[in-house]
């Protein structure tokens, strides 16, 4: 009976941590039950978007801001690396750091001038940023392959094991977002994460509770432009050739709409976010030529009706449902 | 001019326009430690912009607000809350969608730091003191007697209890000063009496508080000292009991009370 209690208060106390081990186990196993490649390879485009999109979701739900100029860091991280290791044959990992490191200075200069106005500044910033960004791939020949792009990008390696096919990228990819979500979960459950919380609902009274509001906001956004980096060096090496549509104005979009399905300010909830809007092209082929249309409609029905996203939104919906419930039952029974 | 002591916060000259309007002129006063100064003043006396101008939500245009000695006019409001202030807002700044828990844990978001790394790594250290704040928070909600509602997200609380939610999170963090706006507007005469015991408990346990109120009868039953505002400027202080039979005050405030009612 007492250990019953003590497993019972255990799991209570470390559920989280237990949820992010049971996550782990799970996709242990999956390349022995996905023997698909074609399933594993949209299983890595997951784990790779994952990795962005918790970065972004950060940013949008946490921060309070919107950015549509995810793709342009992400497509920057596998240029960058690109660059680095197939032109001037740098060491995979340290160029990979040095390219985060670089875009963490980009988006600090980005995001110091716009995040001191209150608005929307950053999203027209962004927006333009990320065209830019996008012209220069298309535009600079000697140095990104144009419109056709680069290939020749060396896999990665990891302790003399090189990373070259689809199941040893699984547990590659999956390990940076595993950590890249425990980083997450862990700034949402602390002070500073309370802090972001409350400057996302209301500025003026996290101002007021001690919170520096313009700080956090350019700390937030720089996080999430290092985790969109690293993301995209993992792609560039994984696939070993890019070009430059991967990266446009259209895939920031997309990130925004799987912060959306997935709840702003829920980590869990983009696991859902991502995992459904890139498998939903897979499932609709025969319509893709609507695909632009259909995630135009899953946007604004979201937006609509529950303006906080799709899975957090119902889940606060729940939530206040059942507070209501209890407190008319508190008001009408003897206490 | 009365001679007074050193007190904890005082309020010299200050002064905010909006546009070509004066909301405060060349108001000056002063709050005791350990004491409850109310602020009184019929509707548009400037109660409100002064408490925003002592947060550093809003910028004075002139004057000194000297706090333990130092002048915060021209601090941001972030810098002002470091120093140990907090406030209650007028038109209730909870955070809806946060539970009654974690809403009081904001105020204590100075003792859980500042440092992003340490977030994202949660370190050990962290991990203990995160432990310790919501003790500290969950005794709060016990004081103010929302202890069975602490997993509720706070939106969806009736409005008296939302009230006092935001005063557990003023109150969370042992500030040196605490300011009230308002704290029992547009609640009914049981829940007001709940928010005056809680205030006296307050007074007690040697909180410090400014307090903006309409309620008379709040404000005669808990303050030691009152300040009268009308027009921006100050036209009265002193104990509450002066105050009330002050002509002045009677004219400008408790006069046009009765001609509005």
């Amino acid at each position: 009976m007492r250990t019953l209690e003590k497993t019972r208060a255990y799991v209570l106390r470390h559920h989280t941590g237990l949820t992010v081990c049971g996550l782990a186990g799970l996709l242990l196993l999956t390349p022995l039950v996905v023997r698909n490649p074609y399933n594993l390879g949209i299983l890595n485009l997951i784990g790779l978007y994952v990795i962005v999109v918790l970065g972004l979701n950060l940013f949008i739900g946490y921060a309070g801001q919107i950015s549509l100029g995810h793709a342009a860091f992400f497509g920057l991280g596998a240029y960058g690396s690109a660059v680095l290791t197939a032109t001037y044959h740098l060491p995979p990992w340290p160029a990979m750091v040095l390219v985060a490191a670089c875009l963490a200075v980009v988006a600090l200069a980005l995001g110091v001038p716009t995040l001191r106005l209150s608005g929307h500044y950053l999203a027209m910033a962004t927006l333009g940023f990320n065209y830019v960004v996008h012209s220069i791939f298309v535009q600079w020949d000697q140095v990104t392959g144009g419109p056709s792009g680069l290939s020749g990008v060396p896999p990665l390696s990891v302790l003399g094991l090189t990373i070259d096919s689809d199941v040893k990228f699984h547990y590659l990819v999956w390990t940076f977002a595993l950590a890249a979500l425990t980083l997450c979960l862990n700034l949402v459950r602390s002070g500073v994460g309370r802090g972001l919380a409350a400057l996302a609902q209301d500025e003026v009274a996290a101002a007021c509770l001690g919170v520096d509001v313009k700080r956090q906001k350019v700390k937030v956004f720089v996080l999430s432009a290092v985790f969109a980096s690293v993301a995209g060096s993992l792609y560039a090496h994984h696939f070993g050739y890019i070009n430059p549509d991967t990266f446009s104005i259209f895939t920031s979009l997309d990130l925004v709409i799987m912060v959306v399905v997935g709840g702003m300010g829920s980590i869990w909830g983009t696991l859902f976010g991502v995992a459904l809007i890139t498998v939903l092209p897979h499932l609709l082929e025969f319509l893709e030529t609507y695909k632009d249309i259909i995630h135009g409609v899953i946007l604004v029905v979201i937006l609509l009706f529950l303006p906080q996203g799709f899975v957090s939104g119902l889940v606060d919906l729940i939530k206040i449902r059942l507070a209501r419930r209890r407190l008319a039952g508190m008001a009408v029974g003897p206490s | 001019m009365e001679k007074t002591p050193v007190k904890l916060l005082q309020v010299t000259g200050l002064s905010k326009h909006f546009g070509g309007l004066p909301a405060l002129s060349q108001v000056s006063f002063g709050a005791a430690r350990g004491q409850v100064t109310a602020l009184i003043g019929p509707n548009g006396a400037g109660k409100t912009t002064l408490i925003n101008c002592l947060t550093g939500v809003i910028q004075p245009d002139g004057g000194e607000i000297l706090f333990d000695g130092g002048n915060l006019a021209g601090l941001p409001a972030h810098l002002i809350a470091r120093l140990g202030i907090s406030r209650t807002f007028q038109n209730l700044r909870i955070f809806p969608r946060l539970s009654v828990l974690d809403n009081v844990l904001c105020g204590l978001t100075v003792q859980a730091g500042d440092s992003m790394l340490a977030a994202l790594l949660r370190l050990p250290a962290l991990r203990h003191r995160e432990r310790r704040l919501k003790l500290t928070a969950l005794e709060a909600l016990d004081t103010f007697g929302l202890a069975d509602k602490a997993g509720w997200p706070a939106g969806a609380l009736p409005y008296g209890d939302k009230k006092r939610v935001e005063m557990a999170r003023a109150f969370v963090a042992q500030p040196v000063l605490t300011l009230l706006d308002e704290p029992v507007a547009g609640l009914n005469s049981e829940e007001t009496a709940k928010v005056a015991a809680l205030i006296r408990q307050m007074r007690l346990s040697g909180r410090t508080m400014v307090l903006v109120e309409h309620d008379m009868e709040l404000v005669m039953g808990v303050a030691d000292h009152v300040v009268v505002l009308d027009g921006g400027r100050r036209i009265a202080a002193g104990p509450p009991q002066d105050v009330r039979t002050n002509p002045l005050v009677l004219e400008a405030y408790l006069g046009r009370m009765s001609a509005t009612a």
